[in-house]
């Protein structure tokens, strides 16, 4: 017998005493946090991700670029991706975009001092930024490798809480959700950031067009 | 390994070990009890995370399929494994078939436990681990101690002296102008590890959670180097316990709000991974997943105890249980330490076996004081308490047929006959009246309250004295005073 049967057969065979509307139960829905203004909950989604130590800075579309700049200061090498067209970066950087002409490998992404991405979605409640790797948010080791992570979430992309993000995202994509820079508290507890992943997070909140 | 008692008999002389743990639990738990206190309906939430883990096991085939199939149709390799040898034969070939002598790992519990690291050590590859916690225990030749924190036993001065040790021999080594500040040492572990990630060309990892619907995978982490692993090597393999499968997207909800505050006390860890597949230009091109056996299915057969398949891995049970504070998790001699380790350990391999290994697994639903702090805590409500004390019968079950005299069984019988008949009882009574009178007198110890109390017995009450009290029996039964009270209260009336 192959294993994929004997384990099937032991899984059916573990539960023959489980009814057939045992199975069926619908689980209870997890409980919501109140609805709330959204300028609030944007509110919510700034003070969160500061408090995991990221930097962030809230600001209206054409000041996005300027922005932008000063968030790379101290940066020469900046690496973007392909489908990021809305915003303008500073001149003096060498600003090389993932896949055109080439992928970067990994060690080409490890000369790199930073990137600038979009994001699919902010969660307020857990201070969370979600990418799912659409073309302005580049591969996951985009994201990863360089020690700078400049992230743009507009305003309208924020929502409330976790069950509020699920349902806008696709599971087919591979997602990354972020809060926070990397951290590490395996030393005595004592939090550090930055162990393997970007050591600062930078995220800048842009106001809707209308507002 | 040892059963539990002697184990923890060792680590209670500890005086460093007990110093660590007890400033990391109490770190833990404040750190949590606060982020908890934020969610308005936590009670609520439990109920959901626990409805959707059940509903999951009770339908568990149905599930294991439909996984398989999308996953498959998502463009991985899908593996089954009956036990570890199999599990680690599965990775061992995939690392051969693309010719790699090592492998980078995220931190996993299941390979931990079908013990991946030794297996593939024995086929010529070295398997790095990656966590930063697991590089120490990896490099202090040592074995992990916490589910979360496996270093949580190291202190700064202890790691730093591994690092200045070991990390030469496994790579780049450490800076010599190495200090113990865990900043310091971190980055020496950054460096040291990203020679690894960047020239890696198989990864091992394991998930948290596996979505029946979408065949999506999800890691759970803090520190960017399970990315580093799912990210950047061409291959990777992901061992998963048949038991991490949520049915659909939407229940991921309550188990994403709730593992990262039940086990680090953050609203949110700071990076989780999720892939379904393979993703043509982004990430590990070739993707095998091995889903794991290996005891799970004994565990689901057992009605009382299934639920310990629930568990998500948060480590809460063991930041609250007083037992893991004093012990620390190597006495309980597995990967899955504390108090779901307790339940865990003898659901997955069996009581009653014969020789040591079963004797240190029948140890395990003792190594507990009952007190109900883990049910409490547990952000899925597994009732560990009811599960340890259904083991307790099934390792008194599992024993009776054995040769030899056992003290308790002796004593529960010599109970059973006298309080079957009242003179007996009346007999009894008298006698533990005298032994209360010559206690009272000569008894070792005090009990706080003035109460005296006889230190260890010798003969069959040895084992049970060895580490209690007994307190010094009451002088006089209460029938005995209510015969001799009740006339004079009749009078005063």
């Amino acid at each position: 017998m192959s294993a994929r049967e004997e384990v099937l057969g032991r899984v059916r065979a573990a539960l023959a005493d489980v009814a057939p509307q045992a199975r069926a139960a619908v689980a209870p829905t997890a409980p919501r946090v109140p609805e709330r203004p959204h300028h609030e909950v944007v509110d919510l989604f700034c003070e969160r991700v500061a408090d995991y130590r990221a930097v962030v800075e809230r600001c209206a579309v054409d000041e996005l670029g300027d922005r932008v700049a000063a968030a790379l200061a101290g940066a020469a090498r900046v690496v973007v991706p392909p489908g990021l067209a809305d915003v303008a970066l500073p001149p003096g950087l060498t600003v090389v975009v993932d896949g055109e002409p080439d992928v970067l490998g990994a060690a080409e992404l490890d000369a790199v001092d930073a990137v600038v991405t979009a994001a699919r979605v902010g969660i307020a409640e857990t201070g969370t930024v979600v990418l799912d790797h659409a073309p302005d948010q580049g591969r996951r080791a985009l994201t990863l490798v360089p020690d700078l992570h400049v992230c743009v979430v507009r305003e309208e992309q924020v929502v409330a809480d976790v069950p509020d993000a699920l349902p806008l995202l696709d599971p087919a994509r591979p997602l990354t959700w972020i809060s926070g820079p990397s951290a590490t508290s395996d030393i005595e507890l004592s939090r550090v950031e930055g162990v393997h992943g970007p050591r600062t997070l930078h995220v800048l909140v842009v106001a809707d067009r209308e507002g | 390994m040892p059963a539990f008692p002697a184990a923890a008999r060792v680590a209670l002389a500890d005086t460093q070990l007990r110093h660590n743990l007890a400033h990391a639990t109490r770190t833990i738990r404040d750190k949590r009890a606060a982020v908890v206190g934020e969610v308005a309906q936590w009670e609520a939430l439990r109920l959901a995370g626990a409805a959707v883990k059940e509903s999951a096991l009770l339908d568990l085939d149905r599930h294991l399929e439909q996984l398989e199939e999308r996953l498959t149709a998502a463009g991985a390799t899908v593996h089954w494994a009956r036990d570890a040898e199999e599990a680690c034969a599965v990775v061992a070939a995939v690392a051969r078939a693309h010719g790699v002598d090592e492998v980078v790992k995220v931190k996993s519990m299941a390979t931990a436990e079908i013990g991946l690291n030794e297996a593939l050590a024995a086929e010529g590859i070295a398997a790095w681990e990656t966590d930063l916690a697991e590089l120490i225990v990896q490099l202090g030749g040592d074995l992990p101690s916490h589910i979360l924190v496996p270093a949580i036993h190291r202190n700064r001065a202890e790691i730093r002296e591994i690092f200045r040790r070991e990390m030469a021999a496994a790579g780049r080594p450490a800076p010599d102008d190495l200090t113990d500040e865990p900043a310091v040492l971190a980055a020496a572990a950054r460096a040291h590890l990203r020679e690894k990630f960047l020239r890696a060309k198989v990864g091992v990892s394991g998930a948290n959670f596996a979505v029946a619907e979408s065949g999506t995978l999800v890691v759970v982490e803090s520190e960017g180097n399970g990315r580093m692993c799912l990210t950047l090597p061409e291959v990777l393999v992901s061992v998963v316990g048949i038991e991490k499968v949520v049915p659909t997207w939407e229940a991921l909800d309550p188990l994403l709000r709730l593992l990262p505050r039940s086990s680090t006390g953050e609203r949110m860890n700071p990076y989780t991974s999720t892939w379904s597949g393979v993703t043509p230009g982004d990430g590990p091109q070739e993707v095998h997943v091995v889903l794991l056996d290996a005891g799970r299915t004994r565990a689901l057969a057992d009605e009382v105890g299934r639920q310990a398949l629930r568990c998500i891995r948060c480590s809460a049970c063991l930041n609250v249980c007083p037992v893991y504070e004093r012990t620390g998790g190597h006495a309980y001699g597995s990967v899955y330490p504390g108090p779901i380790g307790a339940i865990l350990n003898p659901l997955m391999k069996g009581v009653g076996q014969a020789g040591p290994e079963g004797a240190q697994t029948d140890s395990l639903p003792y190594a507990s004081s009952l007190c109900g702090a883990c049910f409490e805590v547990c952000p899925v409500r597994i009732d560990i308490p009811s599960v340890l004390v259904d083991l307790r019968a099934q390792v008194v079950d599992a024993h009776r047929g054995d040769r030899g005299v056992k003290g308790e069984a002796v004593a529960m019988r010599a109970a059973a006959w006298s309080f079957s008949d009242a003179r007996r009882l009346a007999w009894a009574e008298r006698a533990s009246g005298v032994a209360g009178r010559v206690l009272t007198r000569l008894g070792r110890t005090t009990l706080p309250g003035g109460r005296r109390a006889a230190g260890r017995l010798p003969g069959p009450g040895a084992a049970w004295t060895g580490a209690r009290d007994l307190p010094a029996p009451p002088r006089e039964s209460f029938r005995a005073w209510w015969a001799r009270t009740r006339p004079t209260q009749e009078d005063d009336r």
